[in-house]
Parts: structure tokens; C-alpha cells; sequence
């Protein structure tokens, strides 16, 4: 990695709250113009670590640097950065106008400069029209196009965005990531985004940083830490998977219940024993009778969602829980999938990952 | 996560958290300056001999085997306790009447019931002298007994502290939840169930905060007691007659203490409960709303009527009293008691209430909004601001007297740089914004609680500073709050007597303060017109202020309603 395009760099980063570690020695690069999100459930520090960023958190100790910049210890309004959060925080007693005006103000513009300003980031939000109107008579999803307008006023070279979705109906929500989405390829402003949803991440970041308990699980593009998590958390966290049982038998040997599977274990020791984990729509039906060549299960339950049904099978595969498979609503099957149906279930090496064992 | 995380010494400051820092740091002065330290004054005082030496508890113990001075105790114990029966039992069929019925006229009688806070305490008592006193026309209801005393001191006491504990019940019974009536209903319980099982409960907690905040404006009354009391001696006239009759400081500050104790429990008591008090309504809470019903909307109307009834006797006979000639001989109309006897005394007295009573509104709005704003939305010092909190809260359990009383004893000290504040004009704004600190404290955090906690974070990205956003944001978003902050300090610096009764001089003497003194001299007549001119100027400035209200806050609220 070139180490000139290393525009935010955050070195062995901590923070504790009196008795509560919010985060553990995070250290992370982001390159200039990267859309990077950071994923997490409620509670992993994603916010901590993004207010740390921003100053409004002090780290109880490491070091960030912005453009060379060591600003971990500036306080807020000397860093350089534009921030929207999931409130969005709009002043409710100034208009739109004057929201976005609000930071270009105090910047000593003149009027004509300010005016000019905030009329080309309404017109980049598409609300032209509501200058004059007030945060309270804007729907959320306006409001939160507001808040980004305002954010951007000020032409930061750091864009921070703390769930700024999560407060907007399912349709805004997938409509404003694309927005989102599109406005960062147009201004190429470094950015980085505070989400607990997955599906927003992997549709809109060009990198993730998975988080959990203060600490950075993963790291990589959307695809990679899809295809390739790194530890079961990751690979239960982002997107469904079902964890199996399996013993490695050779360095290119994964013997899960029985059966061999060619499979990369090369960075495990013969015999032991270790997490598998696949992906829903990776397990495969079969037709074959002969029982040898795959396992069976029984249909518990099937959930309709649309494009795909979710399968819920019994079967000595996962003596504790129910296998999911996911199957696409126009693949063809011959023999007609219903509860109590009896299937042959074929594991393939394709979207596979194993761990090591935790106990 | 948020923005009172603990901030560790390593971080530079933005100037806007200096501010705050130098301001957190202002405000624990100031409070030390007039509050903690007259207190501790008070206290030392209490425990010397008259020649300022120290003499540990022996004052208590003279005290104690007093008994003239110690049976005050219990009076002042009983009165309080039977007004704060009568008044938690009346203010809540009234608050009742309002929010859980259909009763007609519902936006007069609140507006009758809350007249009582304009007019001084001690009107009423007044009133009462012509009702019921050695020449009163209702004299022969008390059937022998004397209105100077425990009756006349409950009665005048009911009227003055109905509409404070209408208010708190008022509000916890609009919290009802409209989801549990439904539900006593599809089960079938009778209207009297209903009643005992949801509208009861339901304002619990409003029903303890209202006797806490009774017995003490009662207990700690010394307006009423002084006018209406006679012989029947209270801690307040106690402690007032032993320093300004007797000369005797040192009884003076023991009583206040004795005072003090209850005050300080029944606050603590009341802090505890309202602490167990979780949100009652929660965001998925339904708001009742009546359905009529003939019996009990009549009975309550009825009820209503009365307690209007007695609203405008008492206010009615203290105007009438105001302007008749020699009661009750010469009943012809005149304004001669305007024209009080005593030099002055008078209209300067009056004139000085309004100067006091608008450098207190305003230098006091200013101080606690601000004030309220650091402790809620700095960063730093977060040790600094829970003392400054709590410290806030004190004024409420401090009765006004033993406040004056510390006063004297701090400032009159000849050695304390402070001491050219004693006997002007500052000293009595300093007191009165302290004595009625908590309330307007406690309006200004809840209005600023509900500001979204991000806007300082945004200013301070957009390289704004928290100051200039306090000015443009949260002073427009808050101003309805902060006129009724302004209103409030107004009205009861108007009002106050106990605060003030130590702290006057020949030159600031006060219109409430002037009215007891024409009542002790005879002249109740000009005591009543004195207390009138204080409700003409309240009506006066409540009225400007709605006026204000309509017009400033059309303009600058107008976000609000769209």
C-alpha cells in the first residue's frame, strides 16, 4: 500500500470509559477519496471511534493523523472535518437557507459568496425549492439531505456520518445510499460512515471495518469480507451462515461428518478440530438417491422473502440448530420443496471458511 | 457515547470549552459568596454568645427549655400540616375538575385559581382581618372563636399556596394515560373503581410533591402568620421578633435552624420520590380525554364555583378594604389609603418593588439560563458541574427568612469585602434571585434537556463557537421559557416578604415589606392598598407579557407551529 495515500492514519487507538473499554488498540488507514464504513453492532465503539475522529471523544491514548496532521489532540473546531448525525441536529428555529449558511457565516464570506454557496449545495441536494422552509416542515429524508448540505458548506476535507440512515423508512433509506453513494463518486471527499446495518455497508462502502467489543475484526472490501471472514463473528455478523463441525484430515483434506472435502486447511495441524462455516445460498440440493454421496435433512420450515425462500432443515449436519438455505424463487428444482420434504444436501467447497475451535 | 464522556487533560481545549470552563468556575463563587457562605454564617452565629464567642450548643439548650419559644415549633408544625391537608385535598378535586371532566368554563377557573400568585401572601390575610376580624361581617361564623390565630393563618394559607400545588397536580394528571381508563372500562369496574385505581395512583407522585412543597411554604411562611397570627407564634414571627424586637441574633439564627431542619427533610424527601418517579408517559401513552357525565360534571362545577367564590372574596375584600373610607362605619369610597400615611413608607416603597423586582427578573433570567445551560451542555469539568447542581438546588429547602437572616449576619460583617452591599438595592436583587433560584433553574434545564445534544458538535465542526450558537439557537429556541422565567422571578419579587423583611433599608424599603408594617402600625387599610398596587402591577406585567408573548414569539417561534 502506497503510504502517501494514506490520508487518515489512526495509530493503536484506546478508549475507556470508568469501567467500560470502548475501544482496544484500533489501528486503521484510509486512503484519500475511500467511502469506508464502520460496521458494528450497537455497543462495538464504531461511534466512540468516530467521535475520537471528530474530537467531540478523547482517546485515552494513541495518536490520529489527518493529511500528516497529528489532530488527536486538537480539539474540535480545529480539526478538519464535516459531520452528520443520525438526529441530524438541524437548528429547528433557522431555515433550510440558513442551516446550511450556518458554518460559511462565521467564515467571514460576504453575502453574495454565502448566498451563492448554499444555492449550489441545494441544488447538489435537490431541494432548491425548500430554502426558506424549516427543518420541521422537511420529511427525513430532506432533513437529512439538509444536514449533509451543511455539512459540505464549509468544503471539509473529512466527511463523518453517524447513522445517518437509521432514523428513515426501509425506501428513503435505500434510496439516500445511493444518493450517498453517488454524491461521494461526484466530490471524491474522503468519507466515513457509523452503521449497524449490514446490508447499507456492504452496498456502499468501498471498504469495512467490521467492529466488535472496541476492536477491528476485519478489514477489506465488501466482497472479500463476504466471501472471506475472517473469524465466525464476522462470518455470522455479515450476512447468514451455518456453522458445521469438522475435523482436518490432511492439508488439503476437511473431513466434515464423515465426509472428505478437498479443501485449503493448510494453515491447520492434522486432526484438529475446527468451525465450518458456509453460506446459505452455497448448499446444494441434490437428486441422488445414494445416501453416501451427500447428507439428508428434513424441511422444517420455509420462509418466503421475495426474491429467494429461506429453507429451514433438520438435520444431523447441525445436531443443535436448524441449516438455512437460501434458494432463489426462479431456480428450477424437479422435485418440489415442501415442510417435511425430505432433501439431499450437498457441501461444496464453494463459499466455505473454517476456524479454529474456541473451546 | 456522548458528549459528557470523560475528558481526559490531554486534549487542547476549544475556546468555547474555556468559556465554560472560566463560567463553571464563576457560578461555584458566586454560590459560595451568596449562599454557602451566609449560610455558614448563620450556623457559626447560632453557636456563639452575644459578646462572639463561641459557645457550642448552649443556645440550643436555652432554647429547649424555653417553652414559649419551643411551642412554636408545634404550631408552626400544625398549621402546616392542616393547610397542606385541606390544600392537597382541594387543589386535587380542582386539578380533577379540570383534567379528567367536562366541566364548562374550564380556561377561567384556571385562571381564577392561579390569581393567588399575584398578590402578596399577606393579602389575603388581610382580606380575612375584614371578613372575619373584631369588625368583621362574617364574624359570628367562626361562632366565638378568633380569626387571629390558627384559623385565620390556615386560611389565609390555603388561599395563597392553592395555586402551586394546583399546578403540580394539574400536570401529573394530564400525564394520565387514556389506555388505562379503556382498560378499567372493557373490564367492567365502576366510575368510583376507576377513580381510586387509575386517576389516584396515576398522580402519586404529583400528590407527594405537592405535600412537601406546601407543608414547607406553610412551615416556613412568615407574611400570613405576622399579619393574621396574633398571639399564636410560629418559628418565622419567632425568629422575626427575636432579632428586630429583641435585638437577640444569636436566638434569632438558632430558631432558624430549628426552622431550616424540616425544610431541608421534607426536600430531600421530596427529591427521593421524584427521583423513583420514572416517565409516566411514555412515547406510546395515549392522552385521556374526558367523556361527560352529568352528576360529576355538576357536582364539580359546583366546586369550582366555590373555590371562585373564595378567590374573589379574598382579593375582592382586600380591594374593597383598600378603598373604603372607615371600615366599617363609613363605607363611602375613597383613595386616601393610596395616599399612605407614613413617610417613607408609600409609593416610594412601591417604585422600589418595581426597580427590585426588574433587576431581579433580568439579571436573574440571564444568571440561571446561562447557568443551566453550562451545567447541562459543557464538557468538561463534569465533577465541577454535578457540585454546581446540586448547589442549585439548595435555595428551594432554604426558607426566605432564614435566607435574609444569613444575609444580615454575612454581609453586616465589618471585615467581609462584600460588606457595601448591605442595606442597597443589591443585596435585595442578590437575595431574591437566590431565594427563587431552584425553580426557574429547574424550567431552564428541562427546556434546554430537550435541544438535540448534537447541536454543539456541529457548531463546533463548523468552526463555530458554542457561544455564538447559544445566542443564535438555543436563547431563540428557549425564549418561551425564558419569558416565563422572567415572569415568574418578576412576580414573586413583587411578592416575596420573608426574603426581604431583614434585608431593606430607609431607602429600599419594598411595597410587601410596607404592607406589613401599616398592618403592625393599624392602618390596614393602607396595608390592603399596598397589597393591591402589587396585584395591579402583576396583572399589569403578566398582561405585557402575554402581549410580548403573542408578538416576539409569533415572530421568533414561528418554526414551531407550521
Amino acid at each position: 500500500m502506497n503510504k502517501e495515500a494514506n490520508y487518515l492514519k489512526i495509530h493503536q487507538l484506546n478508549k475507556s470509559f470508568e469501567q467500560f473499554t470502548a475501544l482496544e488498540d484500533v489501528s486503521i488507514n484510509i486512503q484519500k477519496g475511500e467511502f469506508v464504513c464502520f460496521l458494528g453492532p450497537s455497543g462495538c465503539g464504531k461511534t466512540t471511534l468516530l467521535r475520537c475522529i471528530a474530537g467531540l471523544e478523547t482517546q485515552s491514548s494513541g495518536t490520529i493523523l489527518q493529511d500528516n496532521r497529528l489532530i488527536s489532540r486538537l480539539p474540535t473546531s480545529k480539526r478538519d472535518f464535516g459531520i452528520v448525525f443520525q438526529s441530524y441536529a438541524l437548528f429547528p428555529n433557522l431555515s433550510c437557507f440558513e442551516n446550511i449558511a450556518y458554518g460559511l457565516k462565521n467564515q467571514r464570506w460576504s453575502k453574495y459568496a454565502v448566498s451563492t454557496r448554499v444555492e449550489e449545495l441545494l441544488e447538489l441536494i435537490g431541494l432548491s425549492s425548500h430554502a426558506k422552509k424549516y427543518p420541521s416542515q422537511l420529511s427525513g429524508g430532506e432533513q437529512q439531505r439538509v444536514a449533509l448540505a451543511r455539512a459540505l458548506a464549509t468544503s471539509p476535507s473529512l466527511l463523518l456520518l453517524d447513522e445517518p440512515l437509521s432514523a428513515l423508512d426501509a425506501k428513503v433509506r435505500v434510496y439516500l445510499r445511493q444518493e450517498l453513494k453517488n454524491l461521494h463518486r461526484r466530490l471524491g471527499l474522503t468519507t466515513i460512515m457509523v452503521t449497524h446495518d449490514q446490508e447499507e455497508a456492504l452496498s456502499i462502502a468501498d471498504r469495512i471495518f467490521v467492529m466488535k467489543d472496541g476492536r477491528i475484526m476485519q478489514s477489506g472490501s465488501p466482497e472479500e469480507i463476504y466471501a472471506n471472514p475472517d473469524n465466525p463473528f464476522v462470518a455470522n455478523f455479515i450476512g447468514m451462515t451455518n456453522f458445521l463441525e469438522g475435523i482436518v484430515k490432511g492439508p488439503m483434506q476437511l473431513d466434515i461428518m464423515g465426509k472428505i472435502i478437498a479443501f485449503d486447511c493448510k494453515s491447520f495441524h492434522e486432526g484438529e478440530k475446527v468451525k465450518v462455516a458456509i453460506r446459505p445460498e452455497a448448499i446444494e440440493f441434490t437428486q441422488s438417491s445414494k445416501k453416501e454421496d451427500g447428507f439428508s435433512g428434513n424441511v422444517v420450515e420455509i420462509e418466503f422473502l421475495g426474491s429467494f425462500r429461506r429453507i429451514h432443515i433438520e438435520t444431523s449436519l447441525m445436531p443443535n440448530e436448524l441449516m438455512i438455505v437460501d434458494k432463489p424463487i426462479l431456480e428450477k428444482s424437479k422435485k418440489k420443496i415442501k415442510i417435511g420434504s425430505e432433501l439431499n444436501i450437498n457441501i461444496s467447497s464453494n463459499f466455505l471458511n473454517i476456524y479454529k475451535k474456541d473451546k | 457515547m456522548n458528549i459528557f464522556g470523560v475528558i481526559s487533560e490531554k486534549i487542547a481545549l476549544d475556546q468555547s470549552d474555556k468559556i465554560g470552563k472560566v463560567l463553571v468556575y464563576i457560578y461555584l463563587l458566586l454560590f459560595f459568596c451568596f449562599l454557602i457562605l451566609p449560610l455558614i454564617a448563620l450556623m457559626s452565629k447560632s453557636m456563639q454568645n452575644s459578646d462572639g464567642e463561641f459557645i457550642g450548643l448552649a443556645n440550643f439548650a436555652i432554647y429547649l427549655k424555653e417553652p414559649a419559644l419551643f411551642s412554636s415549633f408545634f404550631n408552626s408544625l400544625f398549621v402546616a400540616v392542616i393547610s397542606t391537608v385541606i390544600v392537597v385535598i382541594l387543589g386535587f378535586l380542582y386539578a380533577f375538575a379540570l383534567q379528567c371532566t367536562c366541566i364548562p368554563l374550564k380556561g377561567f377557573f384556571r385562571l381564577i385559581a392561579l390569581v393567588p400568585l399575584l398578590s402578596p401572601s399577606i393579602l389575603a390575610a388581610i382580606a380575612l382581618v375584614y371578613w372575619f376580624g373584631n369588625q368583621g361581617i362574617l364574624k359570628s361564623m367562626l361562632m366565638g372563636n378568633s380569626i387571629y390565630g390558627p384559623i385565620g393563618i390556615i386560611m389565609a394559607s390555603v388561599y395563597w399556596t392553592f395555586p402551586h400545588a394546583l399546578m403540580i397536580l394539574s400536570t401529573s394528571l394530564s400525564l394520565s394515560d387514556a389506555r388505562l381508563y379503556e382498560a378499567s372500562e372493557v373490564l367492567k369496574a365502576s366510575k368510583l373503581k376507576t377513580f381510586l385505581t387509575v386517576t389516584v395512583p396515576g398522580a402519586k407522585y404529583g400528590i407527594i410533591s405537592t405535600t412537601f412543597v406546601v407543608f414547607t411554604q406553610v412551615f416556613t411562611d412568615f407574611g400570613v402568620p405576622k399579619v393574621i397570627g396574633g398571639n399564636y407564634n410560629v418559628l418565622a414571627t419567632d425568629i422575626y421578633r427575636e432579632v428586630v424586637g429583641m435585638q437577640n441574633f444569636q436566638m434569632g439564627a438558632v430558631i432558624s435552624i430549628v426552622l431550616l431542619i424540616p425544610a431541608l427533610l421534607a426536600f430531600a424527601m421530596d427529591q427521593y420520590s421524584r427521583k423513583k418517579q420514572t416517565a409516566q408517559l411514555t412515547s406510546r401513552a395515549v392522552v385521556y380525554s374526558p367523556k361527560p357525565d352529568k352528576l360529576r360534571d355538576t357536582i364539580l362545577l359546583i366546586y369550582c364555583l366555590i373555590i371562585t367564590v373564595y378567590v374573589v372574596m379574598m382579593i375582592g375584600m382586600a380591594q374593597f378594604g383598600a378603598l373604603v373610607k372607615f371600615w366599617p362605619y363609613n363605607l363611602s369610597l375613597t383613595l386616601e389609603h393610596y395616599n399612605f400615611e407614613v413617610a417613607g413608607l408609600g409609593w416610594n416603597s412601591f417604585f422600589n418593588s418595581i426597580r427590585m423586582s426588574l433587576y431581579t427578573a433580568f439579571f436573574g433570567t440571564i444568571i440561571i439560563f446561562i447557568g443551566s445551560y453550562i451545567i447541562e451542555k459543557m464538557r468538561s469539568d463534569k465533577k465541577m458541574r454535578d457540585v454546581l447542581q446540586l448547589i442549585a438546588l439548595m435555595p428551594m429547602a432554604i426558607p426566605g427568612i432564614v435566607l435574609g437572616l444569613s444575609y444580615i449576619f454575612f454581609f453586616n460583617m465589618a471585615d467581609n469585602p462584600l460588606n457595601f452591599m448591605y442595606a442597597t438595592m443589591s443585596i435585595l436583587v442578590v437575595n431574591t434571585v437566590v431565594h427563587f433560584y431552584t425553580v426557574s433553574h429547574l424550567s431552564s434545564i428541562t427546556a434546554i434537556k430537550k435541544l438535540d445534544p448534537e447541536f454543539e458538535s456541529v457548531s463546533l465542526s463548523l468552526k463555530v463557537p458554542v457561544y455564538k450558537m447559544f445566542v443564535r439557537v438555543t436563547l431563540p429556541v428557549c425564549l418561551p421559557t425564558v419569558f416565563d422565567i422572567f415572569i415568574y422571578l418578576f412576580c414573586n419579587a413583587m411578592t416575596t416578604v420573608s426574603g426581604v423583611i431583614f434585608l431593606y433599608s430607609y431607602n429600599t424599603t419594598l411595597a410587601s415589606v410596607s404592607s406589613i408594617h401599616l398592618d403592625e402600625q393599624g392602618d390596614v387599610a393602607g396595608a390592603a392598598a399596598m397589597a393591591m398596587l402589587i396585584v395591579y402591577i402583576s396583572f399589569l406585567v403578566r398582561g405585557i407579557h402575554s402581549l410580548i408573548s403573542v408578538s416576539v414569539l409569533k415572530r421568533t417561534q414561528a418554526w414551531r407551529n407550521i
